[in-house]
């Protein structure tokens, strides 16, 4: 399988609750929290799609969006 | 399908504290539905009372949200008359082995095919704090102010001891494990128990200095390790993860089937 690319991170700011958990998690330090304590992706260049965020949200707030999945939709 | 079309949106953002584990629970029993694409309706969830149990009103299954402890008990019955249907019943450590404990240890014993899901957070959260069977000694809690003097159970050996024929442990912190063992839990047919170490950042981990969500994933992180590591022969202290029973039995519901059948032959 080719290596996804992302095409954005999807930030639900009404249910993230600024736990910080995908940010200490994610490995590319590609989220921060905002002066609202909402996550947020300062370096999305640096995402590798591993979707780990994503999967320890506990406020399911959080949707790794890649290339290929968004053709899907659309396809 | 999508994260979304397994929930109740209209119930969102959940009433869980800001990084609690629960939802971490959530978002990986989702992942491992998913993964098996077994269809909603072919799956009942049965929860009794806790921050826990409120995980079945966020799903959008079948679901039963019932009386603290007794969720195992409406699940058997839900499971005798409909025994097509794959049953989950996710459980607090209160929930499961305090007031639920009879409930759980002859469950096990019966080999029901059914997944119960222990959300081991140590504590009583939605009460206030309490402690709970699985706090152990030493640790802080509303009703233990100079700390408790009881010792907790281990869940993975009271299950395997009770019978459970599916037998398994991961943390919150540990995803990827916890989805391939929800769904390993799912298909097995008997029994299954899956510890979900959970943190409640609340009151367990205000309490007992442990910090916020993040620092207490990290403590899981650091104290848990794969069944028969390196490190755990190093470091006996350390709890295993991993899948810790896997046999087959007789299951309940076939083998009461079995006598219907003899008792109307007459045989
Ligand atoms: C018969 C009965 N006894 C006591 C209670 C009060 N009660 C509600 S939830 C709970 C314990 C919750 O702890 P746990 O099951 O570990 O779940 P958590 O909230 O930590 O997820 C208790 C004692 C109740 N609802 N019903
Ligand atoms: S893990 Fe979820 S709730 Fe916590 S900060 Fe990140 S997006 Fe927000
Ligand atoms: S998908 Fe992986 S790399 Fe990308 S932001 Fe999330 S945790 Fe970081
Ligand atoms: S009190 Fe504890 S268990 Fe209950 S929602 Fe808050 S963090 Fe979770």
């Amino acid at each position: 399988m080719a290596k996804r690319k992302l095409k954005e991170h999807r930030i639900n700011r009404e249910w993230c609750k600024g736990c910080g958990i995908c940010i200490e998690f994610c490995a590319k330090k590609v989220l921060e929290m905002d002066q609202e304590d909402k996550a947020q992706a300062v370096r999305p260049e640096d995402c590798v799609v591993c979707k780990l965020c994503e999967m320890r949200c506990p406020d399911l707030a959080i949707e790794v969006v890649a290339e290929e999945e968004v053709e899907e939709d659309i396809g | 399908m999508a994260v979304k079309d397994y929930i109740r949106e209209r119930f969102f953002p959940h009433i869980w504290c800001p990084g609690c584990g629960h939802g971490i629970v959530l978002n990986g029993l989702i992942r491992a539905v998913e993964k098996l694409g077994v269809q909603k309706n072919e799956i009942v969830m049965v929860s009794g009372i806790g921050c826990s149990a409120r995980i079945a009103g966020y799903l959008d299954f079948h679901t039963m949200h019932t009386l603290h402890g007794r969720a195992l008990g409406f699940a058997t019955g839900i499971k005798l008359s409909r025994p097509e249907l794959k049953v989950i019943v996710p459980m607090g450590d209160g929930d499961a082995l305090a007031i639920g404990g009879n409930h759980f240890i002859h469950a096990a014993r019966r080999n029901i095919d059914m997944t119960a899901i222990v959300m081991n957070n140590r504590i009583y959260g939605m009460t206030g704090g309490q402690y709970s069977p699985l706090s152990g000694y030493g640790i802080l809690a509303s009703t233990a102010p100079y700390t408790s003097v009881d010792q907790s159970f281990d869940i993975v050996q009271l299950a395997a001891a009770a019978g459970a024929t599916f037998v398994a442990r991961t943390t919150a912190y540990h995803i990827q494990q916890m989805i391939e063992l929800l769904q390993e839990a799912i298909l097995h047919k008997g029994f299954s128990v899956v510890e979900v170490m959970s943190q409640c950042p609340t009151y367990f981990g205000r309490r007992n200095r442990e910090g916020d969500a993040v620092a207490m994933l990290k403590h899981m992180q650091k104290i848990t390790t794969p069944i028969g590591s390196k490190a755990k022969a190093e470091h006996p202290e350390l709890i295993e993860r991993g899948v810790f029973v896997r046999k087959e039995l007789p299951e309940y519901c076939e083998a009461y089937d079995t006598i219907i059948r003899r008792a109307k032959e007459g045989k």
